[in-house]
């Protein structure tokens, strides 16, 4: 039987559903089997607790009540127990409507973030509280200085420095006045390096800027201003 | 800013500290929190129900009742709790709103009871979470449609026209309503039944009738009887015509109206006949005059002024537009891939009926629909393939879009129905309505009788006035003091439009229970030029006796409305003097007082009391009760 061009095709159609009609029926399972083997069980998000009252109580300086409104507050938003970066952007954007907080967002979250797990516990989260409204001046700086460092190798460069301030600068958004200027940034940069840079060695380092900053009366009498925060 | 953010906040002030190293200027001083800081319980106490809940959880939505300092209103010394009186059921979801920051929508609920929820905690409905937002969304679109209906209803003209509606509004009434006159409704149900004449007139001329004598051929009765089919056609279509003229003439909107579907409707079954007028009896050209008066087919259509459910099909046509227009396109998108496939499948063949792909379309339609007519049938293999998978798609590709389609039906009747329902509501409401004003009206006509309106004497209540609720002591006195103010008395339409009626020297016959009330009429009745006072007389005797204040009046006393009913010992409860005295100072007439009789005699008739000078009497009539006008004339 000699088959023709449409002959060929009509056959060619018809064997295709025969399959569908048989992989309906259950005939092609174990075919199948390992690319199925990847649906595995959705494992619901890790849930974390926190250390107990008394040890955060000893690690920081807020008291039991301050500690249980923290946590309620904390669990409330995030009942997983943990803050990742995205919900950590989002949150912090919030506050900054008219420019883009995410990147100094990301610094920010490095600078929580102490044991660099991608995640901010509660420990964390209370334990950096702590030190910025409860802390002695010379912790506030320090706990200001690991946020400049971001490779957190105990110097801050300019290059570092300029990366902070453009973020920060983008937080303010377009409609400044007067507007944000590109060089506005590197100025400002320019202009701590070299009040805090000592020996001209084009690195801020921890002890340099501590001792600056504790010299400066306005960044002396600044620090004061969050203690009634909580 | 969205919810939990005031969470954030400490958190966010806190990293500032980040930026104080590189302030160029100095800080600002931070706002001073004089409220305690420390968190604390609430209570809040929703009808019985008591909800405790963090204060700073309220906090969180600072523009809310709840987060707003709006709450110390409701705030209960004793108990040390917020009472609200509104629904507990409903508070759960709004204190819930506060916890998660979501706000659901119970299901079970009235959607309009949860919106004015909503509304007092100042909360907006937008924020529904995605979870609840479909279903808020879906019933809050029926409700308003119901609501939309509701108006319409009202608006749609069942009211009786205004007394001073110019025959047009009123022919253009009589047509869209026909059950408001019976002419209209006779109209209705002639021009339905020429309808159906002229139809049945169209089918039937085309049917054989017997031949004539001397010929073997059938001949259509429309042959046959020429003539009376073409008396019954213009006949049928002057009917119409005139019909259609009287509706342009009526119409508020004559443009509108043209444009209107059911006028084209009209226009074209009519057309056909004059233009058949028109034309002359040429052999080309009457070709295509018969196929106008295929057109005539077209006066079916006028029954949907008649039939709802016929609007109705044409609402849902229209409505499912879209997804006719789907099924058409699908099905010629099939119609042409499988009329190709199977003329090619089919090429070989000797003899086949497949010729082209057009003539092949016509296979392919009928095998979709199913239809299977069998003068065209494939022969080799590959066409016996594709002509059963064609089959096969045919009935999906038609059977999906019935069911929108129906469902838009189901819609749409049932709209129509609740429409009906929804009128018969209304009329009942507003019967209601008309009864509680009346109730009301009559119930302070009625305490002003029993002696009610007396000024000062606190001490001595007349035994008959019934039990009143505060409420309505209140409402009386507020009535009263209106009185009072612009110098009217309440009556009611009875006794307003029979005093109207009767002139000066005019008198009726009262029902002999209200004795206490002195009937009469004054001329001044129905002109509004001299103010009009009605006193009503709670008793018979009229002691106005006020020192030396000569006050000249106008007693004129309403006459009890025939249907109140008025127990005969109430007459005489109502012994006691009324203060007439009066303040007249924007009144044209002086007042005399009148001085009564001593001897409180509530049967007897004013009549017999000695003659006041300048009194006008009216004779009186047989009956126990006269009416005396008591009219006296200004000094």
């Amino acid at each position: 039987m000699v088959l023709e061009g449409m002959e060929l095709i009509a056959i060619t159609v018809v064997i295709g559903l025969f399959f569908v009609v048989f992989k309906q029926f259950g005939a092609w399972e174990p075919l199948t089997l390992d690319e199925s083997s990847d649906c595995e069980l959705e494992l619901s998000t890790v849930r974390h607790q926190p250390e107990g009252l008394e040890q955060l109580q000893v690690q920081t300086q807020f008291t039991k009540k301050e500690l249980q409104s923290l946590y309620r507050g904390f669990k409330n938003e995030c009942p997983s127990g943990l803050v990742d970066e995205e919900t950590f952007k989002n949150i912090y954007s919030q506050f900054f409507p008219q420019g883009d907080a995410t990147t100094y967002a990301h610094f920010l979250f490095n600078a929580f973030d102490m044991d660099r797990n991608g995640s901010i516990r509660f420990e964390d989260f209370v334990i950096g509280l702590s030190v910025l409204l409860r802390g002695s001046e010379t912790e506030k700086l320090r706990w200001a200085f690991n946020l400049y460092d971001i490779n957190k190798d105990g110097y801050i460069t300019k290059e570092e420095m300029l990366a902070i301030m453009t973020s920060i600068y983008d937080m303010m958004g377009r409609y400044t006045s007067p507007s944000v200027r590109d060089v506005d940034p590197s100025e400002h940069v320019d202009k701590f390096f070299q009040k805090m840079d000592r020996n001209r060695d084009g690195v801020v380092t921890i002890d340099e800027f501590i001792e600056t900053c504790q010299k400066d009366e306005n960044i002396m009498a600044s620090m004061q201003l969050f203690e009634n925060v909580i | 800013m969205a919810a939990g953010v005031a969470t954030w906040m400490p958190f966010a002030r806190a990293a500032a500290v980040g930026w104080l190293p590189l302030a160029q200027k100095t800080m600002p001083k931070p706002p001073v929190d004089k409220k305690s800081r420390s968190d604390e319980i609430l209570f809040v106490n929703v009808s019985g129900l008591r909800f405790q809940t963090w204060k700073n959880t309220l906090d969180r939505y600072p523009d809310t009742l709840l987060g707003s300092s709006e709450k110390e209103f409701f705030y209960n010394e004793e108990t040390q709790e917020y009472f609200f009186d509104r629904d507990p059921e409903m508070f759960r979801h709004i204190l819930n709103f506060f916890r998660t920051g979501k706000l659901h929508y119970p299901r079970h609920e009235c959607i309009q009871a949860f919106e004015e929820e909503l509304a007092f905690y100042g909360i907006i409905p937008e924020i529904i979470g995605d979870c609840c937002m479909e279903e808020y969304r879906d019933r809050k679109k029926e409700n308003q449609e119901r609501l939309a209906e509701d108006t319409e209803a009202e608006n749609a003209g069942d009211a009786p026209l205004p007394p001073d509606a110019t025959l047009r509004e009123r022919l253009w009434r009589a047509f869209e309503n026909p059950h408001t006159s019976t002419m209209a409704l006779v109209f209705y149900y002639v021009t339905g039944f020429f309808i159906a004449v002229s139809v049945i007139a169209n089918v039937v001329e085309t049917v054989p009738c017997r031949p004539i004598k001397g010929s073997i051929k059938d001949l259509p009765c429309g042959e046959k009887f020429s003539v009376a089919f073409s008396c019954l056609d213009t006949a049928c279509v002057l009917i119409f015509s005139f019909e259609y003229l009287m509706r342009l003439y009526a119409a508020p909107s004559r443009c509108d109206f043209a444009r209107s579907v059911m006028s084209v409707i009209d226009v074209v079954a009519i057309l056909p006949f004059y233009i058949g007028l028109v034309m002359p009896e040429n052999e080309e050209v009457s070709g295509a005059f018969v196929t106008l008066r295929v057109f005539r087919v077209f006066r079916i259509f006028k029954f949907s002024r008649h039939s709802q459910g016929l609007r109705i099909l044409g609402c849902t046509l229209q409505a499912c537009a879209s997804e006719l227009g789907f099924l058409l396109f699908s099905l010629t998108m099939a119609v042409i891939i499988f009329a190709t496939v199977m003329f090619y499948a089919e090429k070989g063949t000797k003899g086949t009926t497949f010729s082209s792909i057009p003539a092949s379309f016509w296979y392919t339609i009928v095998t979709m629909t199913t239809l299977g007519y069998g003068d065209m049938v494939p022969d080799s293999i590959a066409g016996k393939i594709f002509g059963s998978i064609c089959s096969l798609s045919g009935v999906l590709v038609i059977a999906l879009p019935v069911p929108v389609i129906v469902s838009n039906f189901a819609r749409i009747y049932h709209q129509n129905q609740r429409a009906d329902k929804m009128r018969a509501q209304q009329k009942v409401r507003q019967a209601r309505i008309r009864m509680a004003k009346k109730g009301a009206t009559n119930a302070f006509l009625q305490h002003k009788e029993d002696g009610g309106l007396q000024d000062g004497d606190g001490d001595s209540t007349p035994f008959c006035v019934k039990n009143r609720s505060a409420f309505e002591h209140q409402h009386h006195h507020l009535l009263h003091c209106l009185e009072k103010t612009t110098n009217h008395e309440f009556t009611d339409e009875v006794t307003y439009s029979e005093v109207c009626v009767t002139d000066s020297v005019g008198f009726r016959t009262s029902r002999s229970t209200s004795l206490s009330s002195q009937q009469g009429a004054t001329t001044t009745c129905c002109s509004r030029r001299a103010k009009r006072r009605a006193f009503r007389l709670a008793n018979s005797t009229v002691s106005v006796s006020r020192g030396s204040v000569q006050e000249l009046d106008t007693l004129h006393v309403t006459k009890t409305p025939a249907g109140t009913q008025y127990p005969q010992s109430r007459s005489s409860l109502n012994a006691r003097t009324e203060d007439l005295k009066l303040n007249c100072d924007d009144y044209t007439a002086a007042i005399i007082s009148i001085p009564t009789p001593p001897a409180n005699t509530p049967d007897e008739s004013l009549p017999n009391s000695p003659a006041i000078p300048g009194i006008l009497r009216n004779s009186r009539s047989s009956t126990f009760n006269t009416q005396d006008t008591v009219k006296i004339s200004s000094l």
